[in-house]
C-alpha cells in the first residue's frame, strides 16, 4: 500500500532523514517509534506532501506523491502533531470545508455526521474550535483525517495531551480504523504502540534501527537473554556460583542496595530457563534471593538500548 | 479553490476584520466625497478618486496580513498542503477572498454616484473607468500584499510590511524626481503604480494601464506560489 525507498531529508547541514525504506501492506496498523526529534514528523511530513524530500520516492497505492500529487493526496487522511485546526469555526463548519477542500464525493451532511460520531462529536458540531478543550481538539483532528474514507491514514502523536481514558478511546479507534484502512501512526511512548499496533519501526537520528512484527521483535533484537535477581550475600561468592550454572553466559552485579544486598544482571542462552537453578544455586550457599525476573527483555529495554546505541553510533 | 475562497470569506466576516475594514472604508470615503463634493459644490468623484490611494495603503494589508502567515504560525498550512489542491489554488483562492472584501468597498461609490444624481447629471461613464482602476490596483496591492504575508509566520509583520510598500508607492513619484540618473528615474516612472491610475480618472481607459496592473497582480501571486512551492523544498 504505501511503499518508501531510500527517502532521505536534509536541512542544510543537518540530515534528519537518511536512507529510510519501508512497506506497508493493506489492513497493516504500522507504529513509528522514536524519541523526540528522531525523525518521525519529517517522514510523515513527506509521505502526506507536506514537504518534500531531499531524495527518495513515496508511492501510496500505486501513485507517486511527486508526479500525482492530487490523487494521492486523495488516498490519504493526515493527522499532523498539531491539529491543522481553524479556530474560529464551529466543529460542523470546519468538517465541511475539509470536506469540501478534499473533494470527497460522498453526501456531505450524511458522512460528516457519521465522522464526528464516529470520534464522539456529535453532541459538539455547533461548538467554535477555539472554545473546546484539548481532547475534544485532537477528536476533531481525527475526525478531519478520516473525512473521505482514505484508503490510508496517517497519525501524528495522536495522543498526546489526552487524559487516560481518551487515550484508551482513541487506541480502540485506531485498532478498528485497521480493519477497514492502513494505519501508520507515530509516538514516542512504547505503551502506546505495542497496545495498537501489528508492526513496529522504531526510528533514532534519522535512520531505521528496527522493523519487525511486535511479537517478534524482541527476539530478533536480543542479543541474549537476562535475568535480574536481588540477592542478599557476599557479591564475590554470588557471581562465582551464579557462574556455574549451566547456559549462563555472564554475570555481574549491576547495583548496590544495600551492604549486604546487590542487584544482579546474569546472561543466558536464548531458550534456556535458569530460574530453578539460580533458586537452587543460592540456597546452596545460604545467599536468599528477594526479587527475581527472568525472560527477554521488556520492549521498553530494547527501545531505550536501541535508541541509545543509535545515538552513540551517531556521534561517534 | 471553492473551499477556500468560502472559508476565506466566512474567516472575514467571522473576526471583525472585514467589518472594520468596511467601516474604515465607507467613513473616509464618505469624509472624502463630503469634502470635495459637498463642501466643495463639486459634481465630479475624481478628487475623492484620487485620495482614496490613502485609505486603500492602510486597508489592504490589514485584509490580507493574516492571509499566508497565520496558518503557517498555526499550522494550519498542513491541511491545505496535504490535501488534494494545488498551490495555485491556495493562492487564488485566497487572493479571490480578499479582492471580493475590497470589491465591496469600492461598490460604495456606485451609491455616492446615485447621490450626485439628486444634484447633477454623473459623469458615470468616467466614474465607472476610474472605480474599475482602483479594483485593478487594489487587485495588485493586494497581490503584493498577500505574497508579503507568506513571506512571514507573524501578521504584524506582515502588516506593518504592506504599509511601508504602499506608503513607498505612494510618494515613488517624488522619489523619482529628485534623482538625477536619467535611465533610473525612467525606470521608477515605469513602475509608478499611481501614473497608470491616473488615465482612470480622466475617464481614459488605455491596454496599457490595464496591463500594467493585471501583470503586477499576476506576478505577485506567481511569486507567492514559488514560496509556498521553495519552502517545501528547504
Amino acid at each position: 500500500m504505501i511503499e518508501v525507498k531510500n527517502l532521505t531529508k536534509r536541512y542544510g547541514k543537518i540530515t534528519a532523514l537518511d536512507n529510510i525504506s519501508f512497506t506497508v501492506d493493506t489492513g497493516e496498523v504500522l507504529g513509528f517509534l522514536g524519541p523526540n526529534g528522531a525523525g518521525k514528523s519529517t517522514t510523515m511530513n513527506i509521505i502526506t506532501g507536506y514537504i518534500s524530500s531531499t531524495r527518495g520516492t513515496v508511492t501510496v497505492d500505486g501513485c507517486e506523491i511527486l508526479a500525482e500529487p492530487r490523487k494521492t493526496k486523495q488516498k490519504i487522511g493526515y493527522l499532523p502533531e498539531l491539529p491543522p485546526l481553524y479556530v474560529d469555526m464551529t466543529v460542523r463548519k470546519y468538517l465541511e470545508f475539509m470536506f469540501d477542500l478534499k473533494r470527497v464525493k460522498l453526501p456531505k451532511k450524511e458522512h460528516v455526521d457519521e465522522v464526528m460520531r464516529l470520534v464522539g462529536l456529535e453532541k459538539h458540531g455547533n461548538r467554535l474550535i477555539k472554545n473546546l478543550s484539548k481532547g475534544y481538539r485532537q477528536r476533531v483532528g481525527f475526525a478531519q483525517a478520516l473525512l473521505g474514507n482514505p484508503p490510508v491514514i496517517i497519525l501524528d502523536e495522536p495522543t498526546v495531551g489526552l487524559d487516560p481514558q481518551q487515550i484508551i478511546e482513541i487506541r480502540k479507534l485506531i485498532k478498528s480504523l485497521g480493519k477497514k484502512h492502513t494505519v501508520i501512526f507515530s509516538s514516542h511512548v512504547l505503551s502506546e504502540i505495542s497496545a495498537t499496533c501489528d508492526r513496529i519501526i522504531i526510528i533514532a537520528e534519522g535512520r531505521i534501527i528496527a522493523d519487525a512484527k511486535k511479537d517478534e521483535l524482541s527476539k530478533v533484537l536480543a542479543d541474549g537473554q537476562q535475568l535480574t535477581a536481588v540477592i542478599e550475600g557476599t557479591p564475590a561468592d554470588i557471581i562465582a556460583e551464579l557462574k556455574k550454572i549451566p547456559d549462563v553466559t555472564q554475570a555481574k552485579k549491576t547495583e548496590t542496595l544495600s551492604d549486604k544486598t546487590g542487584r544482579y544482571a546474569v546472561e543466558y542462552k536464548p531458550g534456556a530457563d535458569i530460574r530453578r537453578e539460580t533458586f537452587h544455586a543460592m540456597a546452596r550457599i545460604h545467599c536468599p534471593i528477594l526479587e527475581m525476573r527472568a525472560g527477554s527483555e521488556s520492549l521498553e529495554e530494547l527501545y531505550l538500548k536501541l535508541t541509545a546505541k543509535a545515538k552513540g553510533g551517531a556521534e561517534a | 479553490m471553492s473551499a477556500i475562497y468560502k472559508r476565506e470569506m466566512s474567516g472575514y466576516f467571522n473576526s471583525a476584520i472585514a467589518y472594520v475594514v468596511l467601516a474604515v472604508y465607507f467613513f473616509f470615503s464618505g469624509w472624502f466625497f463630503y469634502l470635495y463634493c459637498f463642501y466643495g459644490d463639486s459634481a465630479s468623484l475624481s478628487y475623492v478618486f484620487a485620495n482614496m490611494f490613502y485609505i486603500i495603503m492602510f486597508v489592504i494589508p490589514v485584509l490580507t496580513m493574516k492571509t499566508f502567515s497565520e496558518e503557517k504560525r498555526q499550522k494550519t498550512d498542513q491541511a491545505l498542503l496535504t490535501a488534494p489542491v494545488s498551490l495555485t489554488e491556495i493562492v487564488l483562492g485566497k487572493f479571490l477572498g480578499a479582492l471580493t472584501i475590497y470589491a465591496l468597498c469600492c461598490a460604495i461609490f456606485l451609491v455616492y454616484g446615485v447621490v450626485i444624481s439628486f444634484f447633477a447629471q454623473p459623469q458615470w461613464s468616467v466614474m465607472l473607468c476610474t472605480l474599475l482602476g482602483m479594483f485593478l490596483l487594489g487587485a495588485a496591492v493586494i497581490a503584493i500584499n498577500v505574497f508579503i504575508s507568506s513571506l512571514t509566520e507573524s501578521m504584524v509583520v506582515a502588516a506593518v510590511v504592506g504599509m511601508a510598500v504602499g506608503l513607498l508607492i505612494d510618494t515613488m513619484g517624488y522619489f523619482a524626481n529628485l534623482i538625477p540618473v536619467d535611465w533610473l528615474r525612467t525606470v521608477l516612472d515605469k513602475i509608478n503604480f499611481l501614473n497608470y491610475y491616473t488615465n482612470f480618472t480622466y475617464g481614459i481607459l488605455s491596454a496599457v494601464d490595464v496591463v500594467f496592473y493585471l501583470s503586477v497582480t499576476g506576478l505577485f501571486l506567481f511569486f507567492t506560489v514559488r514560496v509556498l512551492e521553495r519552502r517545501r523544498w528547504s
